[in-house]
């Protein structure tokens, strides 16, 4: 029971989804917005499941005083007040007006989002800009014909997407070489390899979905394949 | 308020920006401060798009309830016993469906999107007319075919079944330029995506926050 019903459901779903493709009428259509809408609760679960393992792991930390748990506090208070905030915003706003969003402008959580969580989260993902930079120094070293091209697709492109470059050789032409030649790279080169990319990964993922579905592979329930 | 909030936010960019210099325990407080405040923003944002919106107004309050959805919300608790070691395989049977469901859906999508048309669209129209003319656009016909030589020694260079020797190797070689050719764009553009994320943090430090730059 704990094996067999975990894959007569995957089977099942993969069965439905794959075939109301094919078949889009009842009862295939049917059965794929039923499972649709199941699917969409149950993602929110998954989504609560993370929070609350974060939550016991801060807990834990905190209870054995491990080492940085005063991290694991900030985390917790931040988790719970965060969510009280958007329970409070979400339900009085709801009792007001139906229309009314938790996320509208002006709420609590609509401030914590513009002011807490967009900078957090727009400085971390900026930072790599610097590490980038960095791990760009060493990797751009023509040492054969591949690493040549990588260093020049990404230094045109790089180049090309800032108007310094044009600038610097409108004395020689007016012609934008720099932007023009990024555009061409992303264009043609950059579509060719990206297009292989999708079409091996495509074959990849139906592969391993068939390999899902027909219970070969059971790593999701525990199990390893074969 | 407006001027406390700004200066909270900027309070909160530096202390991220101070893992520049070196890992310090303002840098961990605000990254302890964001792992917090997201993980509850999208468990709010899921709670009331998804299990408020779609469970609760369409099973409970609904005039004519949908008990198919009981089914989803009963799955979807299933799910939580994963916080109790003892019953936690039953959590089993909800990420049974979330994963058949997915290979069912991209089984088939992905197929058609990532393949075919993929497939489609580099062996169709390789030689281009400009519509105004009506003669050969030798810019953009020359562009289809290297698209077109790109993907299929792309895909021989991916096609690990034969070696790489003689006709077929020197073609994978081909493959591997373009490839090398698309990694260094994608490098370039992912590059210039956090440059702009990085140009939009120092404005806000030097403009709304110093107010430096008007």
């Amino acid at each position: 029971m704990r094996r067999q019903i975990p894959i007569l459901i995957t089977t099942i779903a993969g069965l439905v989804f794959a075939i109301s493709y094919f078949i889009p009428h009842d009862p295939f259509g049917e059965s794929e917005s039923i499972f649709g809408d199941w699917i969409t609760i149950v993602q929110a679960f998954a989504v609560w499941l993370g929070a609350l393992n974060l939550l016991k792991i801060s807990f834990e930390k905190i209870s054995s005083k491990s080492a940085d748990w005063p991290y694991a506090a900030i985390i917790v208070v931040s988790l719970m007040g965060t969510l009280a905030v958007g329970f409070y915003d979400g339900y009085s706003g709801m009792a007001q007006d139906p229309q009314i969003s938790f996320r509208d402008p002006g709420t609590n959580f609509d401030w914590l989002y513009r002011f807490i969580y967009t900078p957090l989260s727009a400085t971390m993902f900026s930072m790599l800009a610097f590490f980038v930079a960095s791990a760009s120094y060493r990797a751009f070293r023509a040492r054969n014909v591949q690493a040549t091209l990588l260093l020049i697709a990404g230094f045109f492109v790089m180049g090309g997407r800032v108007p310094l470059f044009d600038m610097m050789i409108s004395p020689i032409t007016d012609f934008p070489v720099f932007s023009w030649f990024a555009d061409w790279i992303m264009t043609y080169p950059n579509t060719a390899g990206q297009r292989a990319i999708m079409i091996g990964i495509a074959l990849g993922i139906m592969s391993s979905s068939l390999r899902i579905i027909l219970g070969i592979e059971r790593s999701h329930i525990g199990g390893g394949s074969g | 308020m407006e001027m406390i909030s700004i200066w909270i936010a900027a309070i909160l960019t530096l202390g991220i920006f101070s893992f520049l210099y070196k890992d310090n325990p303002l840098y961990k407080a605000c990254e302890a401060l964001f792992v917090g405040v997201s993980a509850a923003y999208w468990a709010i944002v899921f709670y009331f798009d998804n299990i408020y919106k779609k469970f609760y107004e369409g099973a409970v309050t609904a005039d004519e309830p949908d008990y198919f959805l009981w089914i989803g919300a009963i799955l979807g608790l299933l799910f939580l016993t994963r916080l109790i070691p003892k019953i936690g395989w039953v959590s089993r049977w909800p990420m049974a469906l979330i994963v058949g469901a997915t290979a069912g859906l991209w089984m088939v999508g992905y197929f058609v999107s990532n393949a075919m048309n993929q497939i489609g669209s580099t062996i169709s129209g390789i030689i281009v007319y400009d519509t105004a003319t009506g003669f050969v656009a030798w810019g953009e016909t020359f562009g289809s075919l290297v698209i077109l030589v790109g993907v299929l020694s792309g895909l021989v260079y991916f096609f690990f079944s034969k070696e790489h020797k003689g006709v077929f190797g020197a073609t994978a070689k081909v493959g591997t330029w373009f490839l090398m050719v698309t990694f260094g764009a994608s490098f370039g553009y992912t590059v210039m995506s956090r440059m702009s994320l990085l140009i939009g943090r120092v404005d806000f430090l030097l403009g709304d926050w110093l107010g430096i730059l008007r």
